[in-house]
């Protein structure tokens, strides 16, 4: 009995940002029902909708690379790659959630939270010196470790996020601040947007984020979005939060 | 530009939950502010998760955005932390819909639905930047309205409404916006006090400031108009048939977590089984069913539209509809492609209902929740609630039977008349419940839940003097200490304290108010929140406003005392009342008068409407109050007449089936 399974990729933008991930997942099973997408649902006492969802995206940041899995009913007629699914989805999705692209997953392939490594963010922060924060980026970039203190079960340990920041690049051109471009590592130790800034150690005020893409390292050292470009029809990417 | 909303946006990454403040929700009307146009902010007076899915908010909402004279937008109390952002921040309360302030609205119109709001309701009027009190407000402040089953008594909150609407808003709410949008248009002529004469004009809406309460030795004895054009007495209103009224037709689908997350759709309003302890029953008589073809349209299509698997069917009985079984059996066999389940809130004490929600809960089994309210049959029928002991074991064991495990039982205590043998009839029936339990299920389980008894006003019991939270205590301790060892029964109760600050705001006159608002100033917002409730600040506000509460709350009334409520009117014979309440006392039932002959209430003949009701026979089950010795348990034949509603067909006799 093969699975069926379809991945799209959506954005996230505007008032409806500030819901959470939970949220997102109810909002999903309703606008898959709405768009009459046949879900497979699990056997059981308590059937639940085959539905797997990506790196939660921390409530109130914005994105342009979520995604989501959904299993299928394996004899369904209609089209995944048909581009009126993309359409269907975005019709049947609130404001502000826009779908981008959506295709059938090849056999095998391992689940988003398993395969996605890093994510690239996009920073804006509020800051006295955007020179400063350049400069402070350079150090970071060159050390060997970048120290954060986080707090877990309500005890607060150190952790070293140097390994887990790949890439920083510092734009100062917005309005009250500095804008980051970050790609950072989702495992074995994930960096969040908000760790980056703190482990600079200038004054930083975290105004807005929003993620550009994830990202999946391949064994040839390269790295890939979870829907490959091909498959893209990113209309809606990169609308302003 | 009038949104808040970029003042709001940096506050809500500090605020637990922001997506209860964004709005965004399918249903979100667009609503058109402009000259001519009165608007109107519905607010519900609790948190965004408890508010939304207001089925009497939402269907208001509709009605006035689908008027070119009117627009509506929503609020609710915002939580503690975003409150005090806003107040550092100097931000008004503001709709969710396009996040205006609240003060720019003509009227803002508070739900009503548990009397323990009431201190929120001051809060939102203070966050809107509106003087508390009604008597502060100015030609061009908002007028402050209020709705919903706690406006049978809004005396509490009279001092801080400038109006209130008692009964079905459908119609008032247009009655309303023509007087102010006519007083709006030629220049609000006569000022505030003019659009207030004339709003209490309207049938069905209620103006205190027209009104001046008499006290006489420390006692209300009387509530009389000021003016010879405003009605003694205030009648509610009441729409003579739901089918005019399909309403929500677009419910909003929340972007985040609520309660009742789900399609909700009304099947009746009114109740005719005459539990006197119920307000809801008694107040919103007579029945009016809402044809059985329009509630299948109304699911299929709200299904379709919303994308919910799970559909409601609500009303205060909802096995009492006509036909209900091939409702369900349309509605769990139409759905098309994805799985539906229905959920009857108010589930009767019968196997004949077992039997509906085994057909209902194919998909999801999780618990079934019966109110059998009292433990002994006594008890009962002082309450009107005739179920018998076999008709609560049938069911029980009919669900047992059918796969459930777990069973919810409800029960008031504090009831009239109760002894401590009534009291412990409860442990008794929970305790029966599960050794029938055993002989189906590996380990039945049975949650018993109790409350404390409050009086409500137009019911048989609005004389009742309460129980005071020192004998509501004791009576919960004498279930606890009986069922310390009973295995598989779990009880769980409700807060006897709250339950005497929600008898103080139910039954109080006018010096309530001064209390609501003592209890307000010094923090207490929230009431329904246990973590918030505090019965201390309610005492400490008693006595700083020299109110007894002993009078108020713990004291039986007299027959020909005044009631605060009696310059108000919700159809129902005051001697009717009384002499249900003395039925009580002599454990005399009465029984559903659907189906039997009319007692003469005054919910029908007052307003000249009948109960609209499409089957002249009781349906199939137990006792349940119809007083026909139907058949019980399994062996009854499930299977309803279905009949065209008749105009006289919520009278027709029908003792062939006795």
């Amino acid at each position: 009995m093969s699975r069926r399974r379809l991945r799209a990729r959506f954005s996230k933008h505007g008032k409806v940002r500030f819901t959470s991930h939970r949220d997102v997942a109810r909002i999903w099973e309703r606008s898959l029902r709405r768009a009459r997408v046949p879900v497979a649902y699990s056997a059981g006492f308590s059937p639940r909708p085959k539905i797997a969802f990506g790196l939660a995206l921390p409530t109130g940041y914005s994105s342009d690379a979520e995604y989501l899995d959904v299993e299928v009913d394996p004899a369904w007629e209609a089209g995944i790659d048909d581009g009126t699914l993309v359409g269907a989805l975005t019709a049947s999705l609130p404001t502000g959630m826009t779908a981008l692209a959506a295709a059938e997953l090849a056999g095998g392939e391992p689940s988003l939270q398993h395969a996605v490594t890093s994510c690239t963010w996009r920073i804006d922060a509020a800051a006295a010196s955007a020179r400063e924060v350049s400069e402070a980026v350079s150090r970071a970039m060159d050390s060997s470790e970048l120290l954060v203190q986080r707090e877990r079960k309500g005890r607060l340990s150190t952790d070293d996020i140097r390994p887990a920041v790949h890439a920083v690049e510092v734009q100062p051109n917005i309005n009250d601040g500095v804008r980051l471009i970050a790609e950072l590592a989702t495992q074995p130790r994930a960096a969040r947007p908000g760790e980056l800034l703190a482990s600079l150690r200038v004054p930083l005020t975290l105004l807005r984020a929003c993620r550009l893409h994830q990202w999946i390292a391949t064994d040839a050292g390269e790295r890939r979005e979870p829907l490959a470009v091909a498959e893209l029809s990113v209309a809606g990417a990169g609308v302003a939060p | 530009m009038s949104s808040l909303w970029h003042q709001l946006e940096p506050l809500l990454p500090q605020a637990s939950k922001p997506a209860r403040y964004i709005g965004g929700e399918d249903g979100m009307q667009t609503p058109r502010h402009g000259p001519g146009i009165v608007s109107w902010l519905l607010t519900y007076p609790d948190t965004y998760e408890i508010g939304l899915p207001n089925q009497g908010l939402q269907i208001l909402y509709e009605i006035l955005n689908e008027r070119p004279d009117a627009a509506a937008e929503r609020a609710y109390a915002p939580w503690i932390d975003l409150e005090a952002l806003m107040r550092s921040e100097g931000l008004p309360l503001f709709s969710l819909d396009t996040h205006r302030p609240a003060a720019l609205f003509d009227v803002i119109a508070f739900n009503l639905s548990a009397e323990l709001t009431y201190t929120n309701v001051l809060n939102c009027i203070d966050l809107a930047q509106v003087a508390v009190r009604a008597e502060g407000r100015g030609d061009t402040d908002p007028l402050i309205g209020a709705g919903g089953h706690c406006t049978s008594n809004p005396e509490p909150l009279a001092d801080f409404l400038d109006f209130a609407v008692l009964g079905d808003g459908e119609e008032a709410v247009g009655d309303i916006t023509e007087v102010v949008g006519d007083w709006k248009g030629s220049g609000r002529p006569g000022g505030r006090a003019g659009v207030l004469r004339a709003l209490a004009r309207v049938p069905g809406v209620y103006v205190p400031s027209m009104y001046r309460a008499v006290y006489r030795s420390g006692r209300l004895v009387a509530v009389e108009p000021r003016h010879s054009d405003v009605p003694a007495v205030v009648e509610k209103r009441t729409v003579a048939d739901l089918a005019d009224w399909p309403y929500p037709k677009r419910q909003l689908v929340p972007l985040t977590e609520v309660v009742h997350d789900r399609l909700n759709v009304e099947v009746f309003r009114g109740c005719t089984r005459g539990c006197r302890f119920c307000q809801a029953g008694m107040i919103t008589r007579p029945v009016r069913e809402r044809p059985a073809e329009q509630v299948r349209t109304m699911v299929s299509e709200g299904l379709r539209r919303t994308g919910y698997d799970e559909v409601a069917l609500t009303s205060l009985s909802t096995a009492d509809f006509s036909g209900i079984e091939q409702v369900v059996a349309d509605t769990v066999n139409g759905a098309g492609c994805s799985q539906v389940s229905v959920s009857l809130p108010s589930l009767r004490v019968d196997a004949f209902t077992v039997g509906i929600a085994a057909q209902i809960q194919r998909a999801r089994r999780t618990g079934l929740t019966f109110a059998p309210e009292a433990g002994t049959w006594r008890m009962r029928q002082v309450i009107n609630k005739l179920i018998t002991n076999d008709d609560l074991y049938s069911a029980v064991e009919s669900a047992y039977s059918q796969g459930w495990r777990r069973m919810k039982l409800y029960f008031l205590t504090g009831l009239p008349t109760e002894t401590d043998a009534d009291t412990l009839g409860i442990a008794e029936l929970a305790r029966n419940c599960v050794a029938l339990g055993r002989s189906h299920v590996r380990s039945p389980s049975v949650t018993v839940s109790v409350g404390g008894f409050v009086p409500k006003p137009f019911t048989p019991f609005q004389w009742f003097g309460q129980n005071t939270v020192a004998e509501l205590r004791r009576k919960i301790g004498l279930l606890r200490d009986d069922l310390r060892r009973a295995k598989g029964v779990q009880l769980k109760w409700h807060d006897p304290a709250a339950s005497l600050a929600e008898g103080l705001a139910s039954r109080g006159d006018r010096r309530l108010g001064a209390v609501i608002e003592h209890v307000w100033r010094r923090g207490g917002t929230f009431q329904e929140w246990s973590e918030h409730f505090d019965l201390g600040r309610w005492q400490a506000a008693a006595s700083a406003c020299g109110i007894d509460i002993d009078g108020h709350v713990h004291r039986h009334r007299r027959a020909d005392e005044v009631l605060a409520w009696d310059h108000l009117s919700a159809g129902l014979h005051k001697d009717f009342l009384w002499q249900d309440w003395q039925d009580a006392l002599h454990e005399v039932g009465l029984e559903d008068c659907r189906w039997t002959p009319c007692y003469d209430c005054g919910a029908c003949t007052g307003y000249g409407i009948e109960h609209v009701v499409a089957s002249a026979v009781p349906p199939a089950g137990g006792s349940q109050g119809t007083g026909m010795d139907t058949a019980r348990g399994g062996e009854v034949p499930v299977r309803l007449l279905e009949r065209k509603p008749e105009a006289q067909s919520g009278r027709t006799l029908v003792g062939a089936s006795a």
